[in-house]
């Protein structure tokens, strides 16, 4: 069983929602990345979505722009985010790894070199903004034990939610808004809507991402949704917090999310 | 799959192309897809982009007989499709009339675009007051400092001008904030993409309404010199104009196709935009092509003397060309693009595009070596005006 299906089942005895972080690996610098995943796992993260960094982040929002900003500077490819994720599984080996980004760092690696390199890193699932089910080769990922998961967004017809539900596996994640990352205005009754169909058609548990700005959010995401991805939000705490203390504002406001979400649960 | 009937039904050129959007874009670039069969179908569609083509941008644009500069060369005589007469001075506008009035059919009240140089930008300002429409144009910051009368037209044109801050601050970035806003607003928006690059559709349909430059040099150059070309000669950015003028010509074997690119500095010297000469295949912007990327799949900033050239990747269909072997690419460095930008001014009183200088220096660097009945004809894609204050910076004359 895959790291992150075992999580889901866990957490589905324990009638809980996943609560799964963004980071971009090397933000703010590749020093601190290994640390912050620990103290997001400490505090309570299930999954964390490591985001790989991209010189052209069509999909996100200016906060997350210049977390790979932040993290180019220091020259963090592809490579570099498979040794800090080696690095984590020396000591952690239950909290699944997501890598999030763009195709392009994967592509140009080529894909079944990485998702050799990947799984022998400890990561579990793999997010490619750009490449949607049409384009992508998730049979490769599979074949190496690494899980594809796709993004449904308020845009997806019904049909093409088949279509993703033939390639992806781990979790399907549902982008709760238009737009690009860290964006606002979230309608949670129209975003609660959609998860059951979205979960029966793919037999897989559903995330909800994009907009998500607080603990109380997040516990009223967890009322209906299987997982709570919280990216922009977390990214600004790092933006905003002199270097010593990342690590322990960032854990302060995961541990606060995870309470609220525990105990709406 | 003959070569002319690409790209296949998911957009792709081969290896090439396809869709490589994030989700949330598949349904709105799904239905200009269907928009667009119905449209290229639909004879009032078509006719009123031919008469707003005749009448609006002042085609068929003649071609003509470069003779003083031929002689001067001494070889095979230059020939060149005057898109630098439409309109707005350049081929950009064939291509937002042709967006603008599917815009129009399907009901959206606002267009945005990406731009580069500020041709592009200023072709969709026209359209969109043309036709009473919103406009938001993204320019890179920097791009915004460098071309300020650009930015003044498309003003003057009652659209908005947003500055972009974010990466290297020039056309790459603008086109992801374009993208960004596109994602956001995709319901009410409808995204004038200027180049034959991006997701599917949008190679194929910007192909398509360039082609008009092509297919008009099809029956051109017979009445003129009872023969097609030996060589047609275009610059290659993200390669519409190219495209325009090849795409009709695919099919006639005999005539060599040479895309031409930025060589920057040369491309020795690292300091290029020629993708196509110098870079690998990769993922950008929507779709796979041939990219200028680092050894980590980062994309790289490039350079060139023309801001409507300098960008890390090249149409999709421009890459199948090349690897078919139909078509030939090229580059040519900054300084051989000032000799042929100087050369048309000196020789024709004719002051080009520094894009389409480059295009001009490559068939000056070959003509020499053909006999004087050989003919090659050069897609002049715009006029010069926008230019001068590079150019005279660069002669270190402050106007």
């Amino acid at each position: 069983m895959s790291r992150i299906k075992q999580t889901f089942a866990q957490l589905k005895a324990q009638r809980k929602a996943a609560l799964i972080p963004f980071i971009t690996a090397g933000d703010p610098d590749p020093q601190l990345t290994v640390q912050i995943l620990h103290g997001l796992a400490a505090a309570g993260a299930d999954i964390i979505e490591l985001g790989v960094p991209f010189s052209d982040p069509m999909a996100d929002g200016p906060t997350i722009q210049r977390a790979s900003e932040r993290a180019l500077k220091h020259h963090v490819g592809l490579k570099d985010v498979l040794a800090m994720v080696a690095k984590f599984r020396t000591t952690n080996t239950v909290t699944p790894i997501v890598l999030m980004g763009y195709a392009n760092p994967i592509e140009h690696m080529g894909y079944a070199v990485f998702a050799e390199a990947a799984a022998a890193a400890g990561v579990d699932g793999v997010l490619t903004v750009d490449i949607p089910p049409e384009e992508s080769v998730a049979g490769i990922f599979t074949a190496a034990g690494i899980d594809t998961i796709f993004l449904l967004s308020p845009t997806t017809p019904e049909t093409r939610i088949n279509l993703v539900a033939q390639k992806a596996s781990g979790f399907v994640y549902y982008v709760s808004l238009k737009g690009v990352t860290g964006s606002a205005n979230l309608d949670l009754a129209e975003v609660a809507g959609h998860i059951p169909v979205i979960r029966e058609r793919c037999g897989l548990p559903v995330g909800v991402g994009f907009g998500i700005r607080d603990a109380q959010m997040a516990a009223a995401i967890a009322k209906f949704a299987d997982a709570v991805v919280i990216g922009s939000r977390i990214v600004e705490e790092i933006e905003n917090s002199p270097r010593d203390k990342v690590v322990a504002n960032l854990t302060a406001f995961v541990a606060g999310v995870r309470a609220a979400m525990d105990a709406a649960a | 799959m003959r070569i002319g009937e690409l790209p296949d039904e998911r957009g792709h050129f081969g290896p090439y192309g396809g869709i490589f959007v994030a989700e949330t874009l598949i349904a709105a670039l799904d239905q200009l897809r269907q928009e667009y069969e119905l449209a290229r179908k639909d004879e009032a569609f078509m006719a009123e982009f031919r008469h707003e083509l005749k009448h609006y941008v002042g085609r068929p644009s003649p071609i003509y007989h470069a003779k003083r500069w031929s002689e001067h060369l001494g070889g095979a005589q230059i020939y060149l499709k005057r898109e630098d007469l439409n309109h707005t001075g350049a081929h950009k506008i064939n291509n937002t009339i042709g967006q603008a009035l599917l815009a129009r059919r399907m009901g959206k009240k606002r267009v945005i675009a990406e731009t580069g140089a500020g041709q592009h930008g200023v072709a969709s300002a026209t359209v969109a007051a043309r036709y009473g429409m919103e406009c938001v144009v993204y320019m890179g910051a920097e791009d915004v400092a460098r071309q300020s009368p650009n930015v003044y037209r498309m003003k003057l044109l009652g659209a908005t001008v947003v500055p972009v801050s974010s990466g290297s601050k020039t056309l790459k970035d603008a086109l992801n904030e374009a993208m960004r806003d596109w994602v956001t607003n995709v319901e009410s928006t409808f995204y004038i993409l200027g180049t034959a690059a991006g997701p599917h559709p949008y190679p194929m349909l910007v192909r398509d309404f360039q082609s008009v430059i092509g297919e008009e040099c099809l029956t051109q150059m017979p009445d003129m010199i009872g023969r097609q070309p030996d060589a047609v000669i275009a610059c290659v950015g993200g390669g519409s104009n190219a495209i325009g003028i090849f795409y009709p010509y695919i099919d006639h074997k005999d005539v060599r196709l040479i895309g031409v690119e930025a060589g920057g500095d040369g491309i020795a010297s690292g300091r290029h935009a020629a993708p196509l000469s110098a870079g690998t295949p990769g993922i950008l912007h929507g779709f796979r092509s041939y990219l200028m990327q680092d050894e980590n799949g980062q994309i790289i900033e490039t350079h060139s003397i023309s801001a409507g050239l300098d960008y890390p990747g090249v149409g999709p269909e421009h890459a199948w060309l090349k690897d078919s072997g139909r078509a030939e690419y090229v580059a040519i460095n900054d300084d051989e693009a000032m000799r042929g930008f100087h050369d048309l001014c000196r020789f024709e009183g004719i002051i080009p595009a520094l894009e389409s200088s480059h295009a001009l220096a490559h068939a000056a660097k070959i003509a020499p070596t053909m006999s004087k009945d050989q003919i090659l004809l050069v897609n002049l894609s715009g006029r010069g005006d926008k230019d001068i204050n590079t150019v005279a910076k660069l002669s270190g004359i402050t106007l």
